[in-house]
């Protein structure tokens, strides 16, 4: 399998505070990532690394299989990158950001940007600084969509669209994933859209990639367990498949990752009144997953498939 | 027919998709032999990721729900006789008996329950090629 970005050991500090913890991603070819995370959880500082905004203080980065550092104007050409709140110049008119990017890109497609912001109705004469939050968030993207990249990565790309712009925008992402090959790494808050659109999600949670996986089989395998029993409940919290434990008197509540009968045999052992498991719906199963204290969390990776991992 | 993607579900979006087609297959809403939208034009209009469909239709097709005919898209496939006609009617008791029992416990009279069976069943298509007495080789 072709690895478009890798980290390894990625690392950042701001000061005291480890940002960035020493997380290993790796995307294929052709898959599109969502990133998720609570606000500050390290998002837009993991991203600004794999662009050489900021540079690691730990930790390798491999784009298409080459170091970062050795990464030639030309092959940089190829990893198309929207900074979160799509800066513009608000002073340029849309035609003259056209002409300003174009300048920085041998390769420019200038008839897909035209069509696109004709699509998009966004009118050539117009001052960037009075567009709508969805109109610059369009230019942005016809802007990116020009030199033809096949990485882009986005970061948090729907903020602040109403709901109709950011479908929109949505469709317009699908038209670029079907333009095979095309590799994408997008962060958002927004659960619903990283559904229909990622193939993997990863979480960061205070810096660390808790989850790395396929967005089924993160929903599939978080399950709500509660149990009825008559014994002290908080010997479960060291199991390090709990995500998190809410205990009553009787009743518990457990949310376990990667669920599987061997799970449903340990928790038979304790011998239960009662065990019902319920199944999660994204949203659910992020909250669970990001607000727990339980550091000793499993953490949720499966293994790049078909072809597998090296 | 429209396939209509609740993201908030807990069923994942191919589930769903799986879900919805199989179903409007059973109504008539997709007749047998009729061609499927490919996977790019679902992908355009449900905006879900082109993979994503394509795991939908690779498991339908496992199912014999679908089949591919290469350089001319997707078609709805004949309802599936392959599979020995015991098997598939344990498959079918195993259905009425869950069924069945939920009608019981809620409260519902046997004619009652045939009744509605009988009315519900007129929003289906069904084969009316093969006789009830009919068992299916194994081919």
């Amino acid at each position: 399998m072709e690895w478009i970005i890798e980290t390894e050991g990625l690392t950042r500090f701001y000061g005291h505070q480890k940002v960035v913890d020493t997380v290993n991603l790796r995307i294929p070819r052709g898959c599109v990532y969502g990133l998720l995370g609570r606000n500050g959880a390290g998002k837009t500082t993991l991203i600004k690394m794999l662009m050489g905004v900021i540079f690691p203080d730990r930790g390798r980065i491999r784009i298409r299989g080459k170091d970062f550092s050795e990464l030639s104007p030309d092959w940089r050409q190829n990893v198309a990158y929207m900074p979160e709140g799509h800066p513009l110049f608000g002073w340029m008119t849309v035609q003259g950001a056209v002409d300003f990017s174009r300048s920085f890109y041998p390769a420019w497609n200038n008839d897909l940007v035209l069509r696109l912001l004709d699509h998009f109705k966004l009118p050539l004469k117009k001052r960037i600084r009075s567009l709508s939050r969805g109109q610059r968030a369009q230019a942005a993207l016809a802007l990116a969509v020009a030199p033809d990249p096949d990485v882009f990565i986005l970061d948090d790309p729907t903020l602040g669209l109403d709901t109709v712009v950011r479908r929109e925008f949505l469709e317009s992402l699908i038209q670029i994933i079907q333009r095979s090959g095309r590799t994408i790494l997008f962060s958002s808050h927004i659960l619903g859209d990283v559904e229909r659109i990622a193939d993997r999600i990863g979480i960061l949670v205070d810096g660390v990639l808790r989850v790395d996986c396929s967005t089924e089989q993160f929903k599939e395998s978080l399950r709500k367990v509660v149990l009825e029993v008559f014994w002290n409940t908080s010997m479960l919290a060291r199991h390090s498949w709990l995500v998190g434990a809410k205990s009553g008197s009787s009743r518990c509540e457990l949310v376990i990752a990667g669920y599987n009968e061997t799970h449903r045999a340990q928790l038979e052992v304790l011998a239960p009144c009662r065990i019902v498991e319920i199944e999660m719906n994204l949203e659910d199963a992020f909250i669970e997953y990001t607000r727990s204290s339980n550091n000793s969390v499993h953490l949720l990776f499966e293994e790049h498939s078909p072809g597998g991992a090296k | 027919m429209k396939v209509i993607i609740e993201t908030s579900s807990r069923v994942p979006v191919y589930q769903q998709i799986v879900t919805q087609i199989r179903e409007g297959i059973a109504r008539g809403l997709i007749q047998v032999g009729e061609r499927l939208p490919s996977v790019r034009e679902m992908s355009r209009d449900l905006v879900v990721n082109p993979n994503t469909i394509a795991k939908a239709y690779t498991e339908l097709e496992r199912q014999g729900i679908l089949n591919t005919r290469p350089g001319l898209g997707v078609f709805a496939a004949q309802p599936r006789s392959e599979l020995l006609h015991d098997i598939r009617s344990e498959r079918l008791k195993e259905g009425i008996d869950r069924l069945l029992t939920e009608a019981v416990h809620l409260g519902f009279n046997r004619e009652e329950v045939i009744r509605l069976i009988e009315d519900r069943s007129r929003a289906f298509q069904w084969d009316h090629s093969s006789t009830p007495a009919k068992k299916n080789r194994r081919d």
